[in-house]
């Protein structure tokens, strides 16, 4: 499987964010999307995950399913959690599972991996924001995608939700899947660099 | 098929607990239509002539009152990009957000209309036949009003250009609306030829609506 881009340019509200941008992301491998505030980190991930429509260029994956498209086959954390605070945290998980659909995995068991398995009955209204970003990873879990395009993903997680969500990857990895995360901080994986907008 | 059966359970799960819409519809409705006699006065012959227009108008600004969040809150929270991004197309998603929202906005209004029909003076069959109606109009209010809140997001902008946008469009459900309930109660006309329209605007709304409520949400990715 090979994500890749070929001359994209991103515009927003207007102004050229990137342009001329290349990038390649094979199985197994992970890239960290890094820049300044503003160069277009997280557009570059929307641009992929098919949120954003790119002013030029292509973004294609080779070798992944093809009756589904490229948004169809990527898991996407945002800075929103996509959570429904009147919903509980196991009702919450169930229902992205439900809706996502394709191949799924055990709620309980995803819930008990990010340690959440004791707030499974809680409303999603009285988590913190680490638990909250907690059960966004358990989404990911849940529901089998090949790419993951992560934006901030290690925000909120303290060390030890960090050491957990670095594992994670790795088991991610080794399946054959992809990872592309826009980053600050170290993922503490193996990860390529793809610096966009000039130095940082 | 789970895919909108989850969409659906998810949002009357939502409307139903405390802070959901569902309650405040029909508050709105009970508070409307409780207040009018006290403003018509006591001419129980008046209140039984003005008692369809009152239900139908109440009913239309309720349903519209928690319309403008169908699609915001799931805007607001990244539901909206997963949903984009999701298997199921948009349109169809869409038309089961509306469908639920109708379940948990618009049924309750239907059945609090016998209890408010009693308040207006109107008889039995009076009250049957604009509960009737409202079942037939009250989803081509939601499905139309639906364009109204893809636009919402779109535009970034809520609550009163939402009413601004959908009320023209609700007026022919209105019209018919009310003109079934009349037929029905005093005559002239039959009650057949405008009902019949009301319905036909339903379903033209079943099938327009997710179209365009789908068109404005991808046009207005960002």
């Amino acid at each position: 499987m090979q994500l890749s881009g070929r001359g994209v340019i991103c515009v927003r509200g207007g102004r050229e964010v990137f342009s001329g941008l290349d990038f390649e992301a094979g199985s197994g491998e992970a890239v960290a999307v890094v820049g300044r505030n503003g160069s277009g980190k997280t557009s570059l991930l929307r641009l992929i995950a098919g949120l954003l429509i790119p002013a030029g260029g292509t973004i294609a994956l080779d070798g992944g399913d093809t009756e589904l498209t490229l948004p169809e086959q990527c898991h996407y954390l945002g800075h929103r959690d996509a959570l429904k605070p009147a919903l509980s945290v196991a009702e919450n998980l169930t229902f992205w599972a439900d809706f996502l659909g394709g191949e799924r995995f055990e709620a309980g068991e995803s819930l008990a991996t990010v340690g959440l398995d004791h707030a499974a009955d809680l409303p999603a209204a009285f988590l913190s924001a680490g638990q909250r970003r907690r059960l966004s990873l358990a989404r990911l879990l849940t529901v089998r995608r090949p790419v993951w395009l992560l934006d901030e993903p290690t925000n909120a997680l303290d060390v030890a939700g960090q050491d957990m969500f670095s594992g994670l990857m790795r088991e991610h990895l080794a399946r054959g899947g992809l990872i592309i995360a826009a980053t600050h901080a170290p993922l503490g994986i193996d990860s390529r660099e793809l610096r966009i907008g000039g130095m940082a | 098929m789970t895919a909108l059966s989850a969409l659906i359970r998810r949002d009357i799960r939502i409307a139903l607990r405390v802070g959901g819409g569902a309650l405040i519809g029909v508050l709105f409705f009970l508070t409307v239509v409780v207040l009018m006699p006290f403003a018509v006065g006591p001419d129980l012959a008046l209140l039984s002539r003005l008692g369809p227009a009152i239900l139908w108008l109440g009913a239309l600004l309720a349903s519209l009152l928690t319309l403008d969040r169908l699609f915001m809150a799931d805007h607001e929270d990244g539901s909206l990009d997963l949903i984009t991004m999701s298997r199921t197309p948009l349109e169809l998603a869409c038309a089961a957000k509306a469908l639920a929202h109708w379940l948990a906005a618009g049924l309750p209004l239907i059945v609090a209309t016998p209890v408010l029909g009693l308040l207006l003076n109107l008889d039995m069959v009076a009250t049957g036949s604009v509960a009737l109606t409202l079942l037939a109009g009250t989803p081509a209010l939601t499905f139309t009003g639906m364009i109204g809140a893809a636009l919402a997001v779109t535009l970034h902008r809520g609550g009163l250009l939402m009413a601004v946008l959908v009320l023209p469009l609700s007026i022919p459900v209105l019209i018919f609306g009310v003109a079934a309930s009349q037929a029905a109660i005093v005559g002239p006309m039959t009650f057949g030829a405008p009902f019949s329209i009301l319905c036909a605007l339903s379903l033209v709304s079943l099938v327009i609506g997710p179209f365009a409520a789908a068109a404005s949400l991808k046009h207005g990715l960002d």
